[in-house]
């Protein structure tokens, strides 16, 4: 939370000016020297202690205020004071990579640069307000909120959005019962959702936890939706197709007019799963290729940190047809004669509420900050550099790439060599690895997307990487990671034996 | 408006480091340099967009600098009113040392993604562990998983576990009168797909009414909802009735709480919580204007059933002890269609946050947190009951952090007048507010007695 200097130069227009220099130096190939070595704080057969290793304190409860049977008995637990509490985090993310430490090229996971600037924004006290206030006392919140709304519609083609959803997941699950409640008050009663074998799992589980069957569509040989399987599919019972587009091989649906066309004869309606929208902005707009309903991961296209697991948000596009039916409320602009400028309002027919308030509001106002910082310009550069990139890493690695013309991300093969294995062996040459083994029409997969925010140099890096693996034997593999904090992790050991909290590391 | 003009459309084919994204951080000559590699001439080339879905229109939307976005939130977000806010009903203002920001924010942390590659991201595991284990003091129950996002949705996603387990059957869910709105729609969607009715059984006097609700639980019920403090800030007085009821009927008992009124209040597992669900965003986390963290806590029975991720200890090849995320198979990502749940992104780096602020704490700095609580919720309602035309606290319970006061003249137009003073509270009836200390310093609190005793007459 830096402070709010407004005497502080802007420098920010002039950074271009900068690094124009990198074009005249050949960047340093000096090869295969690259590596890493992790910090690891190591105390005998342990790295940092847990923080009850360190020290504890006990509650006490003779003061209590309450009775002694709505008290409870005992309570130890970790306690450390300021410096050591300090130390002791600092440490943990020591022995932690992230985005800032080096290239993070996770397939379907968009890790790019997070700006720090945002974090700034989103501190602002100002900010930092109860949900249940009156609205006119929060009028700044809801402006944000109103235009974050109006930019998201922009962007996917959609005629109204919301910002509830904390994450992508949730988006997808509330565009299915936003989806579900359309089809009941037309009076029909359909039952399935089509999702393509290569969708994340995401679509399957969001699916069936609003209640319905879901009915896999294999790919067809090009690694696209075939036609012919899709009409077998659908039917009177369709209530959705769940789509990624570009898919999770990077290929754009090329057939989707007539996809969407299908889909909507059959009764039914399309879904964009957003997680792939850093190849369209401002290329395509889900609701120009007969979307009806999309959601947006802006953790990942819009740059909000994933913070090691979370939070994200995953806001809702729809298209007229669907918007009376959108969780409640929405951000309106209030009539002129109204006191306030924005309210809160109810969809006609709403489906109620997707998250007990309002959604994820520190992730929603560094959304808001992100795309303000780029603009049309900056948004439509995002896309050129990111597929630019994929293209370019694709064509400086050995391995086969069996899927084209992918956009910001491709699936390359491993081929002979296990993916998992090549994945922890990468991470001795200084680079996070690609997604592993998914999707499954690649043998082996090795899922990529670098994403905009790296550079010849450091994709050149990532290549390296990539080649001094695919030439090394099964040993080095199978001894792999070297570098890292940990060794080579017991995945079965931790499933077998579960150890789940440290009381049962007492045993 | 545009910031893109007639030309504009037609992206250079080098790019536009002028106008691009000032975070992809190409030169000319650079990306010269990868298109030949790549063989084309401009990175329109390599889009596979047919024509007619092609875009080549305009979002509008201008690009502004660092300092004009932040100047420009500053005006905006200066909008809200400046107010004293007497908020709860499960969102409370404690405040977060500086350091929990400063260390939640190394890059290390908030820049990382999902623990996929174990050896590389021991530190955010061990982080989570920790969390974990917090949990499982707290609530005695053996497995927490590391975050849902919020209270409402972990409730949910509870009502679908008592669904999944095997020793319950039924379609009944059981759940308090008294209960947020957000938490009971919520709840309705997560069911929405399943076999699940939702029922409420009546409170007494702001606490579950007993009785009513063993006439109620029958053998079709799944699960048996309470919380404490409830949404009211009544400390629930029957926690050991409500958990012989729903055992009684094979229910699960399904406990709403918080981390720091569970490091004053009884224990749920001794009061025969299956489940512990609730907000965990009271530490570590500022008023974020109803973000939370979801806390998810259960018996060891269920692990297989548990939804979200989950850290376990192991080895790693030099034997040493690591952490890693476990049990995926149970896992959107693996299982699809038959998880336990559909989360992925979860709120990981607020937990992060929320086992810094724990930490600091101990398990006296959290006890001394809820003790004032009940301390300063008390001798509140005391001084707003002597005020004429206020009666509180309208339920005669232990309260913590907050309580309902009756008022003689309408509550909406009160609490009007009260912002209009500075102040922030509930209205929860014609006749009811809520007023909740925990935010607010003793000044404010002076400040917000004079107060309403000007509004209330």
């Amino acid at each position: 939370m830096s402070g709010e200097d407004e005497t502080e130069a802007d420098t920010s227009q002039d950074e271009t000016e900068a690094d124009t220099s990198q074009d005249e130096t050949e960047a340093d190939t000096s090869g295969d020297g690259f590596h890493f070595d992790q910090a690891s704080w190591h105390d005998g057969d342990r790295h940092e202690p847990l923080n009850v290793e360190k020290r504890t304190t006990d509650a006490d409860y003779d003061d209590s205020p309450l009775p002694d049977d709505l008290t409870r008995d005992e309570l130890e637990l970790p306690k450390l004071e300021e410096p050591e509490l300090a130390r002791h985090y600092t440490r943990l993310s020591e022995m932690n990579y992230g985005i800032e430490s080096g290239p993070y090229p996770l397939g379907s996971c968009t890790m790019k640069y997070n700006p720090s600037f945002m974090e700034d924004v989103a501190a602002n006290p100002d900010g930092l307000v109860h949900p249940d206030r009156p609205v006119g006392t929060l009028q700044g919140t809801l402006s944000v909120l109103y235009d974050l709304q109006d930019y998201l519609a922009r962007i996917g083609g959609m005629d109204a959005v919301t910002l509830q959803p904390p994450a992508g997941a949730a988006g997808e699950f509330t565009g299915v019962l936003v989806a579900d409640a359309y089809h009941e008050y037309n009076g029909e009663d359909r039952t399935e959702i089509v999702v393509p074998e290569s969708a994340h799992g995401t679509n399957f589980a969001s699916a069936a936890l609003a209640g319905f069957d879901v009915v896999s569509l294999p790919s067809g040989e090009d690694g696209r939706v075939e036609l012919d399987a899709l009409e077998e599919a659908l039917g009177d019972d369709t209530a959705l197709l769940m789509l990624t587009n570009p898919n999770t091989l990077g290929l754009f649906e090329r057939d989707i007019e007539e996809i969407a066309k299908m889909v909507h004869d059959a009764g039914g309606l399309l879904y964009y799963d957003g997680a792939n929208l850093n190849a369209l902005l401002g290329r395509g707009r889900p609701g120009d290729m007969g979307f009806d309903v999309m959601h947006y991961n802006v953790h990942k296209t819009f740059a909000t940190p994933h913070g090691g697991g979370g939070p994200g948000a995953g806001p809702v596009g729809v298209t007229d047809d669907l918007t009376p039916f959108l969780p409640d409320p929405q951000v309106v602009e209030a009539d002129e004669s109204a006191p306030v400028r924005y309210d809160f309002e109810t969809p006609e027919r709403s489906i109620g509420k997707v998250h007990g308030e309002y959604g994820n509001w520190l992730v929603l106002a560094k959304t808001y900050a992100y795309i303000a910082r780029l603009g049309d310009d900056g948004l439509a550069d995002a896309s050129a550099k990111a597929v630019l990139n994929a293209n370019y890493l694709a064509t400086q690695i050995e391995y086969d790439v069996p899927y084209g013309p992918f956009h910001h991300e491709f699936v390359a093969s491993a081929g002979d060599q296990d993916a998992a294995d090549v994945a922890k062996r990468m991470l001795d040459y200084g680079v996070h690895p690609p997604t592993t083994k998914w999707p499954e029409i690649v043998s082996e997969a090795l899922m990529t997307e670098p994403t905009e925010v790296e550079t010849k140099r450091t994709l050149d890096q990532l290549a390296r990487a990539f080649n001094a693996v695919a030439g090394e034997d099964d040993d080095a593999l199978a001894n792999a990671p070297e570098r890292t904090t940990a060794a080579r992790i017991d995945q079965t050991e931790a499933a077998r034996s579960l150890r789940l909290s440290w009381r049962a590391l007492e045993h | 408006m545009t910031g893109r003009g007639e030309s504009g459309n037609h992206h250079s084919p080098h790019g536009t480091e002028e106008n691009g994204s000032p975070y992809a951080p190409h030169g000319t000559a650079e990306t010269a340099t990868m298109l030949d590699a790549v063989g084309v001439d401009s990175e329109e080339e390599l889009f596979d967009i047919p024509d007619p879905v092609e875009f080549d229109g305009d979002f509008g939307i201008d690009a502004r600098s660092e300092r004009q976005i932040r100047a420009e939130m500053r005006d905006r977000l200066a909008r809200n009113d400046d107010l004293v806010e007497l908020l709860g009903r499960g969102h409370y203002d404690y405040y977060v040392p500086s350091v929990v920001s400063h260390l939640a924010d190394r890059s290390e942390f908030l820049t990382s993604y999902t623990q996929y590659q174990p050896e590389v991201t021991q530190g955010f595991l061990q982080a989570l562990f920790e969390y974990q284990s917090l949990l499982v003091e707290l609530t005695g129950l053996g497995i927490a998983n590391c975050s849902m996002y919020d209270a409402a949705t972990a409730l949910g996603e509870a009502a679908t576990l008592a669904e999944r387990v095997r020793e319950t059957s039924g379609t009944r869910v059981l759940v308090p009168e008294h209960l947020a709105d957000g938490r009971r729609e919520v709840l309705a969607n997560y069911v929405a797909g399943t076999d699940l009715v939702v029922e409420s059984y009546p409170m007494d006097d702001g606490v579950v009414d007993v009785d009513a609700l063993r006439e109620r639980a029958d053998d079709e019920t799944v699960m048996v909802y309470a919380e404490t403090p409830t949404v009211r800030g009544c400390v629930e007085e029957s926690l050991d009735a409500v958990g012989e009821i729903a055992d009684d009927r094979d229910a699960l008992f399904v406990l709403g709480s918080d981390p720091i009124s569970l490091s004053l209040l009884e224990e749920p597992a001794s009061a025969g919580a299956d489940v512990v669900v609730g907000s965990a965003s009271a530490l570590g986390l500022p008023q974020s204007f109803g973000m939370d963290l979801g806390l998810f806590a259960c018996r060891e029975a269920f692990v297989r059933q548990v939804p979200g991720r989950l850290v376990g200890a192991s080895t790693d090849a030099e034997g040493t002890r690591t952490y890693t995320l476990t049990l995926q198979t149970r896992e959107q990502h693996i299982r699809r269609e038959r998880a336990t749940s559909n989360i992925c992104t979860n709120q990981a780096w607020v937990a992060l946050r929320a086992a810094m602020h724990a930490t600091g704490l101990g398990a006296d700095g959290l006890a001394d947190l809820a003790k004032r609580d009940v301390a300063r919720a008390s001798d509140l309602a005391d001084r707003v009951d002597a005020i004429r035309g206020v009666q509180a606290p309208v339920h005669d319970r232990h309260h913590v952090r907050e309580f309902l006061a009756h008022t003689d003249q309408p509550a909406p137009a009160i609490r009007d007048d009260l912002v209009d003073s500075g102040f922030a509270v509930h209205v929860v009836g014609e006749h009811h507010l809520q007023i909740c200390t925990t935010g607010a310093t003793d000044d404010e609190l002076d400040g917000f007695v004079d107060a309403l005793a000007e509004v209330a007459r």
